[in-house]
């Protein structure tokens, strides 16, 4: 039922939008993300989407045209990258808070200034709290699948949220993996038409994006938290769905081999899969002790209790964040895990690395490396709150 | 008429709260924002209609003596009216 091909992640991705049936997307062109919105434009150029493609003048645009269609019921994609992900900030709010389901993919890129094309969590840290399901990828089987799932997800009449779908720049967008292309009429019975419940319709006219005095904010904010927070069981239920049709199952916390593992490692992203490797080494050349890995896959909303579950027979917990909060305690993946951990009455300790800025690699050597280091400060301590990895002195 | 927007609890809401009866915002009562409330002598009152004209939130209306007058629920009491009164008919007062 589906056919694996040699194909550019950023490709196949678009491919998956077009097999969604995106009714319109609305983009501008950010490397590292330009391949994804080339291709689409190609696709309903050439007449095998039949979208409407709306090349704006900026991402704020952008994600303003997306409101725009979402909120007339069409299902509506996006992508963007970095500074571009910070130009549409404002909007992200406002696309949550009106519960439009519009899917972006957001091909993490690291922030200015210095200027720099390459990955990081940067962006995505800044937008952590826009309101927005946030799920990270992988490899690019993971970037097609949770593409497909987004739309579901978003569009579940019990969810009604925007997602993002988060990807590596370069390290994810730009190589040329294989992947099982899923055939189209599993994904046709996956994904039903989007019914929007009130759409923008002439002969049914309702008003959106309402102003709100004091009087109702509250509990308009209030009604956004508890929906967000509840999407987590939908998102679960299309997860399982997804592996009922297409045999690969996704978790928001995601284990490898932590069964007896007493020291886990913690990341995020197409880096984990280098880190999977590490685990490996060390494990065969009969490390002295137990090292496992979890991939944290679903952001928001944060997994409290996957995350719980996962660490209950850790010792240590060796969390590594791409981006850095300034000024704050830990990278900011760090410091949400610590407070999930705090009331604990059995927590392991927590050790916070941020690596991996601007594009730089992070090897299977540099992974062990983080690995015995981040032992020794749990043991030992540190003069800091953070390290971060492979800094020149 | 459904329930005002003091009543409404989280759950009642519409998804992203979406207004779904035309109109609704006439129930808002801006006559709340108010420091100082217009009050009239008509003695000097020509009834030109000028305070109605300049009146920013539309509220001043003729009363059934044909004398202009702002609504009171509406009113922001922003005093443009008494400012450009020709015959100095309204008078600010400041609210108790």
């Amino acid at each position: 039922m589906s056919q694996r091909v040699g194909i550019e992640v950023s490709i196949a991705l678009a491919e998956a939008v077009k097999m969604a049936n995106a009714d319109v997307i609305a983009a501008y062109p950010i490397t590292p993300q330009t391949h994804i919105v080339e291709h689409l434009a190609e696709l309903v150029a050439d007449g095998e989407l039949d979208a409407e493609y709306i090349p704006v003048e900026s991402e704020h645009s952008a994600m303003s045209a997306c409101m725009g269609s979402s909120a007339a019921g069409a299902r509506t994609f996006t992508a963007t990258a970095g500074q571009g992900l910070e130009l549409m900030h404002e909007a992200l709010f406002v696309a949550s808070a009106m519960r439009l389901p519009v899917v972006m993919s957001v091909v993490n890129r690291a922030l200015s200034a210095p200027i720099s094309v390459w990955g990081d969590h940067s962006d995505v840290m800044a937008c952590r709290d826009t309101g927005w399901i946030q799920i990270f990828t992988e490899n690019g089987q993971e970037v097609v699948d949770n593409t497909l799932c987004a739309f579901r997800i978003a569009e579940d009449n019990s969810v009604l949220l925007p997602i993002m779908v988060h990807l590596d720049g370069f390290h994810l967008s730009h190589v040329i993996e294989p992947i099982l292309m899923p055939e189209q009429r599993y994904v046709d019975a996956f994904l039903p038409l989007n019914k929007y419940p009130l759409p923008l319709d002439p002969a049914k006219p309702v008003a959106m994006g309402d102003f709100a005095p004091p009087s109702i904010y509250t509990e308009m904010k209030w009604a956004q938290e508890k929906n967000l927070q509840k999407s987590k069981d939908t998102i679960l239920k299309v997860w399982e769905e997804f592996n009922g049709i297409f045999g690969r199952q996704y978790k928001p916390v995601e284990s490898y081999r932590c069964d007896d593992a007493k020291i886990l490692l913690l990341t995020m992203g197409s880096y984990s899969e280098t880190a999977m490797t590490t685990i490996d080494k060390m494990r065969n050349k009969g490390y002295k002790e137990n090292v496992g890995l979890l991939r944290l896959r679903l952001w928001r909303p944060f997994p409290h209790d996957e995350l719980r579950e996962a660490i209950k027979n850790a010792d240590v917990l060796i969390v590594l964040d791409r981006a850095l909060s300034f000024g704050g305690l830990n990278g900011p993946v760090c410091m949400e895990i610590k407070a999930a951990l705090y009331n604990e009455a059995i927590r392991p300790k927590v050790v916070s690395f941020v690596g991996g800025l601007g594009g730089r690699d992070i090897t299977v050597a540099d992974f062990e490396e983080i690995i015995t280091r981040g032992i020794d400060i749990a043991r030992n301590g540190s003069e800091q709150e953070f390290e971060m990895f492979g800094v020149r002195e | 008429m459904g329930k005002s927007e003091n009543e409404l609890t989280w759950k009642e809401l519409e998804v992203g709260g979406i207004v779904t009866e035309p109109g609704n915002a006439s129930q808002y009562k801006t006559g709340d924002w108010r420091s100082q409330r217009p009050t009239y002598d008509f003695n000097k009152c020509l009834k030109c209609g000028i305070c109605q004209i300049y009146c920013p939130e539309g509220c001043v209306n003729q009363n059934n003596q044909g004398y202009f007058e702002a609504d009171l629920y509406y009113c922001k009491g922003c005093g443009i009216c008494s400012r450009e009164c020709p015959t100095f008919v309204i008078t600010m007062k400041e609210e108790e």
